[in-house]
């Protein structure tokens, strides 16, 4: 049953084939993205005179440098935060069997059903009056809110698997509950902490209606925002586009290729559940 | 014996009674700072959507008359939103449906002793992690009349197949399920991985020396112990279906005409480029009665399927 047969072999070419046509955009999209506008051939067929020219020209009016440091900026602090206070808030909700507790965590993953297109207009017009429009303050803030169920939800459901003995003994010698929290639930919480670093820094650098609304009209931007503009800027100058579209993606990829078992393991793991 | 242990360490006993009592559990402000943040910008916010519902909200004047439900008869009664409402209900199904059929052949075939199984499963996932507006500005450009895709049927002697996939009404959503396909199958190809390889070899094993054949071992055998990774897969890929947003804004815009709106890309036409923030918040209102909705159907069938298969 475990050996490499000829069936294996024939499994092995026609997953490579599925994965050929998987990957054929992909080759579209370097393709075009190193070919001069002036070169109409066919997409398919491969470039002859490669150029990087559209990758400097991309970057130069794009506003695709400030635009990543915003993205950074804005992913980091806010992933950071939603991991701080959500685990902070796992411990109780997990821990006690009071009614305020089973209340509270009732509430919070009403969150997980609740749309954020029903909170964001509403949340608009908040912003809007704090004069927060148009600053990546605002995105940071929503982002600490809204992905607080879904993490706090890991948390809880990953400590409640776990034996309470080490907490217990960390009181019993003498630990105030912030000090067992720091030196005893936040390293037996790691692997989950991985899963809900990954599983949210992906969704908030990759998330597209927020700024749209939150920073359209200012020069801040973030990455998936500035693409859109870029879109939007040079219409059908696809070349150029593509440049775009290749830079905005490097920077996951790199991060991908060099996490790539432990992001995948993250987004599988924790799931289960 | 207790009360000479009382004198000599009454901080240790003291806790040691609590604990009795009630566990030492952690303190309730702990919870405080991710309550606040979770009721500012969501709790809060929902709650003010749902009654601006019922009003004449504009987005800028403090004064809001109630008007009732005249923003769901409009609703109702506008057969643009109907059918946004409509493609929304097709799309999720079509994605969950689609995505997570490709995504279980994948992963039974990656799950193999195949050489080349890791690379397949990293590539393959590798466009989860890509912003969905990005793909769809790549596939945008794939899709268009001398795009790479018709480029391709025209390479290989299938003129008549060409089309103009996203200005053709008919076809234009289909792209659109296409594109998130394209895009989650590996996502979801890699949960059930996860899943497989939690069944233990034995049973695999158990079930070839019985003689059991491929299919019959994947129905009887493997299917039931892969309910737990079917029940993530099928709620992930349905809510972000009914949400979908950024795939339509960059592929079609909601065209051609409206044959591509979403529920999604109406709330944010209605609200920023006509101002109707009243008609757009009942729009997520009744998106989210959507969502509440099929979120309970689903855990309550896949919760007693799971227990039935365990």
């Amino acid at each position: 049953m475990n050996r490499y047969t000829r069936r294996t072999l024939a499994l092995e070419m026609l997953m490579i084939a599925v994965a050929i046509v998987f990957a054929f955009p992909v080759y579209v999209l370097v393709n075009l993205a190193i070919r001069a506008p002036s070169d109409t051939s066919s997409p398919i067929s491969p470039t002859t005179a490669p150029t990087l020219a559209n990758f400097t020209q991309a970057w130069q009016e794009g506003g695709l440098g400030g635009a990543l440091i915003n993205s950074v900026i804005v992913t980091a602090v806010s992933v950071l935060i939603v991991l701080a206070v959500s685990s902070l808030a796992a411990y109780p909700l997990a821990r006690s069997t009071a009614h305020w507790s089973r209340g509270t965590f009732l509430v919070i993953m009403l969150g997980l059903i609740l749309p954020f297109q029903l909170a964001a207009l509403p949340l608009y017009q908040t912003i809007r009056d704090l004069g927060l429009l148009g600053s990546v303050w605002s995105l940071i803030l929503f982002y600490s809110g809204l992905q607080v169920p879904f993490t706090t939800f890991l948390d809880v459901g990953f400590l409640r698997a776990l034996p309470r003995d080490f907490e217990e003994a960390a009181t019993i010698d003498g630990c105030g509950p912030l000090t067992a929290f720091r030196y005893v639930v936040l390293p037996m919480l790691k692997p989950i902490t991985v899963t809900a670093l990954v599983l949210n820094t992906v969704s908030v650098w990759n998330d597209f209606f927020t700024p749209l609304l939150y920073l359209s009209g200012s020069d801040q931007q973030t990455m998936p925002v500035a693409v859109a503009g870029f879109v939007g800027q040079f219409v059908s100058d696809w070349n150029l586009i593509f440049a775009a579209l290749l830079i905005s993606i490097v920077p996951v990829l790199a991060v991908y290729l060099a996490l790539q078992r432990s992001i995948i393991n993250g987004f599988a793991g924790g799931l289960k559940g | 014996m207790t009360t000479e242990l009382q004198k000599r360490l009454p901080e240790r006993t003291a806790v040691a009674t609590r604990s009795r009592r009630g566990r030492a559990a952690p303190p309730w402000w702990f919870t405080v700072p991710a309550l606040l943040l979770f009721t500012f910008v969501v709790l809060v916010p929902s709650a003010r959507g749902v009654y601006y519902a019922f009003t004449d909200w504009d987005g800028l004047d403090p004064d809001l008359a109630f008007i009732g439900l005249d923003n769901f008869t409009a609703i109702a009664d506008d057969p643009d939103a109907l059918q946004a409402i409509w493609h929304t209900l097709l799309v999720a199904v079509a994605i969950t449906v689609l995505q997570n059929g490709f995504g279980l052949l994948l992963a039974l075939g990656v799950n193999t002793m195949i050489k080349s199984r890791n690379f397949l499963r990293a590539l393959l996932f590798a466009p989860a992690v890509i912003a969905q507006i990005v793909t769809a500005y790549l596939w945008r450009n794939l899709l268009s009349p001398d795009g790479a895709v018709n480029s391709l049927l025209s390479a290989v002697g299938l003129d008549s197949w060409r089309q103009n996939w996203l200005g053709d009404p008919d076809l234009a959503l289909w792209m659109i399920v296409l594109v998130v396909v394209w895009q989650y199958a590996g996502y979801s190809m890699v949960i059930f991985i996860a899943g497989l390889q939690s069944i233990p070899k034995e049973i695999y094993e158990a079930a070839a020396i019985d003689g059991s054949g491929p299919i019959r071992r994947f129905w009887s055998v493997i299917r039931p112990l892969l309910a737990p990774a079917l029940t993530i897969n099928l709620m992930l890929s349905i809510i972000g279906g009914i949400k979908l947003f950024d795939q339509v804004y960059a592929l079609t815009g909601g065209g051609p005409g409206h044959a591509t709106d979403t529920i999604s890309t109406l709330i944010y036409k209605d609200a920023f480029t006509l101002g109707e923030f009243g008609y757009s918040i009942a729009l997520a209102v009744v998106l989210t009665a959507i969502v509440a909705i099929i979120s309970a159907g689903q855990y309550a069938v896949l919760n007693r399927n799971e227990k039935a298969a365990s």
